[in-house]
């Protein structure tokens, strides 16, 4: 910014720099002690992380893609159900928790915090 | 501080709606800590969305009766399960283990408690005195002494991290880059906003701090799903036998311990983890017996026990006087403050005193509530310990999502927690520390102002930000942290111990 010495670039590009200079001795460190360029995390052996890990992120995006349309009800138990499976609850448990916490969540935050949850195509049925 | 204010306090904290909020959030607070994955700071990001619709007082209160009880009922699942309930137990957790395995189990759980009352009192103590006689000295700060606080947080966050300093100050720059997105800067400059209306306010940071406390931990815990919970056998019958005993025998390790954390907590950056690691090293270098230490000796629990509570207090001492978080969960809770109107900040006691005594009853009150919730923890925890990961975690994590949301009302919020969850587990994996980023997002704005406006007084002379006296000691103070990382390698404090 003109006729300012100390102008909004200054900060951010002061920080740059650091993580410029940490960057390069973190990787001259690792050359040095001959550290693998990638390592693969142990979960990835265990088919059960693996897709409990791939539906949390995948569920976290649906429901940012889908919450307006579908309402919040329905793309949490669905999320809720979906989670729950993957990581081994059965179905017994399943159903009735997804339902009753999804209810449970939507009436705290709606009801008592007033928090403007998406009902999506259930609009008729709101409360 | 006179009597009118206390009664005022007092009446604040007797509303029946505040000591229900209390109650359930003790419940909430000693669940979270005992379900080893989730931690106190996590409980402090979930609770952040349902305190954003109280008042005040009930609000914090509701903060800092669940950290409390966390802290403590972190050491539930060290001694039944060796595995930390939160970070602030992993440094004796294979020493109550081995407590347990001795046979002495009820031993190791009620020292955990009884000390971490008498701790979490000391610290209390502590902050309740401190705190008003260093704000009368705050008013006088200028933006120098400001500025080199903000310095010596960003430093200690780093240096007495365990873990490889450098990736700390990555982390913390990091955090500082994320700071630095937005319209609130000194020149009122959009920065890094890539034209897209929601980065102009900057990032709302109660969604960033549910993705890298919530949802990173929950990402982790399905990790290792599939590692089994195995519970030792215990009898647990009175676990308060035996403390009054011990509380007479080791008198230093209880003063010392208590003093140590509230220290690390009132010192900015560092909180209740690193309190605890350094107090079992402290016991275990001045003990008269230290090759009993890792064979299931109560020394160093007593103390490290005592330490991580008191820092919990200590650390609320910076975060009030000059809006300085002292460890991740008054990082938390500053932001809480300014919502609540309560600004941080050496007026406080001046323009909010009702309310900030009111906090300090709180802080008494939760101690005390300690002793009979905890107790009825310990006999719940062979149940709590039962509780199945593969409902606990989805439902977490579907209460994460409403909680991103709630704060603007804003599906972005979500899309934060997404995005910051990710990093902060990907951080995690690899050694960088979250503390640091965290910190520095909190504080980036401040530290540029003060940092900037610094500049422009002093015309771009650095050796103006030594030329005040307290500025110049906070300067020198700041600079000694950096010296830390060699102290700790001369008392041997492991570099790295991995949360498991």
């Amino acid at each position: 910014m003109p006729g300012q010495k100390f102008g909004p670039a200054w900060f951010p590009g002061l920080v740059a720099g650091g993580l410029g200079i940490c960057g390069v001795l973190l990787i001259a460190g690792g050359l040095r002690e001959r550290s693998p360029w990638a390592e693969v995390p142990e979960w990835i052996r265990s088919a059960r992380a693996r897709a409990g890990i791939a539906a949390l992120v995948g569920g976290l995006l649906f429901y940012v893609l889908a919450a307006d349309a579908l309402g919040f009800d329905i793309t949490g138990v669905a999320l809720l159900a979906l989670w729950m499976r993957l990581l081994g609850a059965s179905w017994r448990v399943t159903l009735p928790v997804a339902l009753i916490a999804t209810l449970l969540i939507h009436f705290a935050f709606y009801k008592l915090l007033r928090v403007p949850l998406p009902w999506g195509v259930l609009e008729t049925l709101a409360f | 501080m006179s009597g009118a204010v206390l009664s005022q306090a007092f009446w604040l904290v007797c509303d029946p709606y505040v000591l229900w909020v209390i109650l359930a959030s003790a419940v909430f607070g000693l669940f979270v800590g005992a379900v080893p994955g989730l931690t106190a700071t996590m409980a402090t990001a979930l609770l952040v969305p349902v305190t954003f619709f109280m008042p005040p007082v009930p609000a914090i209160a509701s903060i800092v009766t669940a950290t409390a009880m966390a802290i403590f009922a972190g050491d539930i699942p060290s001694c039944l399960l060796r595995m930390p309930g939160t970070p602030a137990s992993a440094a004796y957790t294979d020493e109550a283990y081995a407590m347990t395995k001795k046979g002495q189990g009820e031993l190791a759980l009620g020292s955990g408690l009884w000390f971490s009352i008498l701790g979490g009192l000391f610290g209390t103590a502590v902050l309740i005195a401190a705190a008003p006689s260093l704000a009368e000295i705050a008013l006088k700060f200028s933006s120098f002494e400001y500025f080199w606080l903000v310095v010596l947080g960003l430093a200690s966050a780093v240096f007495l991290a365990l873990g490889n300093p450098l990736k700390g100050v990555v982390s913390l720059l990091f955090g500082l880059l994320v700071a630095s997105e937005g319209l609130d800067n000194p020149a009122g400059f959009p920065r890094f906003t890539f034209g897209i209306a929601e980065l102009a306010g900057g990032l709302t940071l109660i969604p960033i701090m549910i993705g890298m406390f919530a949802v990173s931990e929950i990402l982790r815990s399905v990790a290792r799903i599939d590692e089994p919970w195995e519970m030792a056998q215990a009898k647990i019958g009175n676990v308060m036998h035996g403390m009054w005993g011990l509380t007479k025998r080791y008198p230093m390790q209880l003063l010392r311990g208590s003093a140590v954390g509230t220290a690390i907590g009132a010192l900015p950056g560092a909180g209740a983890d690193i309190a605890a690691w350094m107090s079992y090293a402290i016991s275990k270098r001045f003990s008269r017996e230290p090759e009993k230490f890792g064979t299931g000796h109560i020394e160093g629990i007593i103390e490290a026990g005592a330490s991580n509570n008191s820092a919990l207090a200590g650390a609320w001492i910076p975060a009030l006087v000059f809006g300085i978080p002292g460890d991740s969960i008054t990082a938390i809770v500053i932001g809480v403050l300014y919502i609540k109107g309560l600004n941080p900040g050496p007026t406080i006691f001046m323009n909010n005193a009702p309310a900030i005594y009111a906090v300090f009853m709180v802080f008494i009150l939760a101690n005390l509530l300690m002793l009979p919730l905890g107790l009825a923890a310990i006999r719940a925890a062979k149940q709590m310990l039962r509780a199945p990961r593969e409902v606990l975690l989805p439902v977490i994590l579907l209460f994460c999502i409403v909680g991103s949301f709630a704060i603007n009302n804003s599906i972005f919020g979500v899309v934060l927690m997404l995005a910051f969850g990710l990093v902060g587990y990907v951080m995690e994996e690899n050694g960088f520390p979250i503390a640091p980023a965290i910190l520095g997002m909190v504080l980036g704005a401040m530290l540029e102002e003060n940092f900037i406006s610094s500049m422009i007084k002093a015309d771009g002379s650095l050796l103006a930000f030594f030329e005040r006296p307290i500025a110049g000691a906070l300067g020198v103070l700041t600079l000694a942290v950096f010296s830390v990382p060699l102290i700790r390698r001369t008392m041997a404090i492991p570099r790295r111990r991995r949360q498991k």
